[in-house]
């Protein structure tokens, strides 16, 4: 079987602009979790979230540029530039056409429909931006990633709620391993921070508004992010034979539907999901030594994934270091395995877990090792990354050490 | 004003349960009627449009929350205090 491996990565959230600032975050435990700043945030009831700071879009883009690209699109194309500096791959001749870009996102270009209703339902106006549809679609972020690196091959989006990222890396691993593709880009981006996205989400009830605590017997909901993250994927062989440095593998990838309920987890829907992964990788639940947790902070979520983490484990749940990081980015949704796997890498690449913060008190319903509060060391050969959507898709990636 | 707030909580309770007005009573849990999560935060919704007021409701953290849902006379009686706290 073909066997694919990460030579790039890139990222900017709440934590940082790049991948160190990101990873000097989360080993420092440090939180992106602030007010909320953006219009009418005063006519929300949820003033909390992870914004992308110190953000200057005209800094990074030009005008022509940005009256095309919406905030997720931005991020997107900053994520996958900095991954494939990384990479240090060119795209062009023959390899252009064995290279993709799978990118998961959920909102699309919330922000952009935003905009336009503002004009045409608030202002009154009878037109909007020529442009808007071309901003607006949820394939624009990939489509323009595709344009800035020249990749024409497979290239499409994957939403599929909280676990589009991981679908979407999930698939671009099966797109190599199948020889569809030598080359993917892939990840996911989300900017759902506006009065609508926020708005949306309240009405459900599952919002903190104070701080994401996942794991903690005081958790009280889940604080929304927003960012992207990037990687290129390679074909082991393809990888070697240019002397890339090679950051890690992707070792396996399972995807399961509870086939229950909208919004509630299902245990036996998330177990399945890990226990596939590990089949997949090739891995006994003793070889995994990290398993970045969806870990939303909601009371549903949190025991549910404990449980099912017990269930797939076994006696190894005992000694398996799980930690949320959406603690510190918070929930990036369509994006947030992506930025998630920035944790998985670096336990792999730097022998550091990412803490789980804001971690007050155990709940017995919560009995795994959830790393609170300080970045520990620990040598790791292997880790998971969970993703459990709404809807009840459940996708779950496994990676080990460089070969 | 009191019976009417009753009359319009039993509504929307009955609604969600899919059952008549009248086989609601003011003992009974939400649990006890067949509402599930997604249907308490939906006759939450109602109360909110109904009344015009805000619930302070989270998911997450029931018993924490300023809002008693433990039965359906509790939730009038809360219903009750939130109008007169709000549009008083």
């Amino acid at each position: 079987m073909r066997r694919v491996v990460i030579t790039g990565a890139g990222t900017i959230n709440a934590l940082g602009h790049g991948l160190s600032q990101t990873i000097s975050a989360m080993k420092a435990g440090r939180s992106g979790i602030g007010p909320l700043d953006f219009r009418d945030a005063d006519r929300l009831s949820v003033r909390i979230g992870a914004q992308v700071k110190d953000y200057d879009p005209e800094a990074r883009f030009s005008r022509q540029e940005l009256v095309l690209y919406d905030r997720f699109t931005q991020f997107a194309l900053i994520a996958a530039q900095e991954a494939m500096a990384r990479a240090g791959l060119a795209i062009d001749g023959a390899l252009a056409e064995r290279s993709g870009v799978v990118l998961g996102n959920s909102g699309g270009g919330l922000g952009t429909v935003e905009d336009n209703y503002r004009t045409v339902f608030e202002e009154g106006k009878n037109r909007v931006h020529p442009f808007t549809v071309p901003r607006l679609m949820s394939n624009a972020a990939a489509s323009q990633v595709s344009m800035a690196h020249n990749l024409r091959g497979p290239s499409y989006t994957v939403a599929s709620a909280c676990a589009s990222s991981n679908h979407a890396m999930g698939q671009a691993l099966l797109l190599i391993r199948a020889g569809m593709a030598d080359v993917m880009l892939t990840g996911g981006s989300e900017a759902m921070l506006c009065f609508g996205g926020i708005k949306a989400w309240e009405g459900l009830r599952v919002m903190s508004k104070d701080a994401c605590r996942p794991f903690s017997a005081t958790r009280t909901g889940m604080v929304q992010g927003e960012g992207a993250a990037v990687f290129v994927f390679e074909e082991l062989e393809h990888a070697k034979a240019r002397g890339a440095e090679i950051l890690a593998e992707v070792a396996g990838f399972s995807m399961t539907a509870d086939a229950a309920d909208i919004v509630m987890p299902s245990r036996e829907g998330a177990a399945r999901a890990i226990a596939g992964a590990l089949r997949d990788a090739g891995l006994n639940p003793e070889d995994v030594g990290y398993i970045n947790a969806h870990g939303t902070g909601t009371t549903a979520n949190d025991k549910t994934e404990c449980a099912a983490v017990a269930d797939a484990f076994g006696q190894a749940a005992g000694q398996v270091l799980i930690s949320s990081t959406k603690s510190m980015h918070g929930h990036l949704i369509g994006g947030t395995g992506a930025v998630e796997l920035v944790a998985a890498l670096m336990a792999l690449t730097e022998g550091v877990i990412a803490p789980t913060i804001g971690y007050e008190a155990p709940d017995p319903e919560c009995p795994l090792d959830v790393v609170p509060n300080e970045a520990r060391e620990a040598k790791v050969s292997a880790v998971l990354s969970n993703a459990f959507a709404f809807g009840g898709l459940n996708a779950v990636i496994a990676l080990k050490k460089a070969p | 004003m009191s019976e009417d707030i009753r009359n319009r909580i039993v509504e929307i309770i009955a609604e969600q349960a899919v059952i008549d007005p009248s086989d609601v009573s003011m003992d009974q849990s939400l649990e006890d009627l067949g509402i599930d999560s997604l249907g308490l935060v939906e006759a939450i919704f109602a109360i909110e449009e109904s009344f015009d007021i805000s619930v302070p409701f989270n998911a997450n953290a029931p018993e924490e929350s300023e809002f008693d849902i433990s039965s359906v006379g509790a939730i009038v009686t809360a219903v009750a205090g939130l109008i007169a706290a709000q549009k008083g």
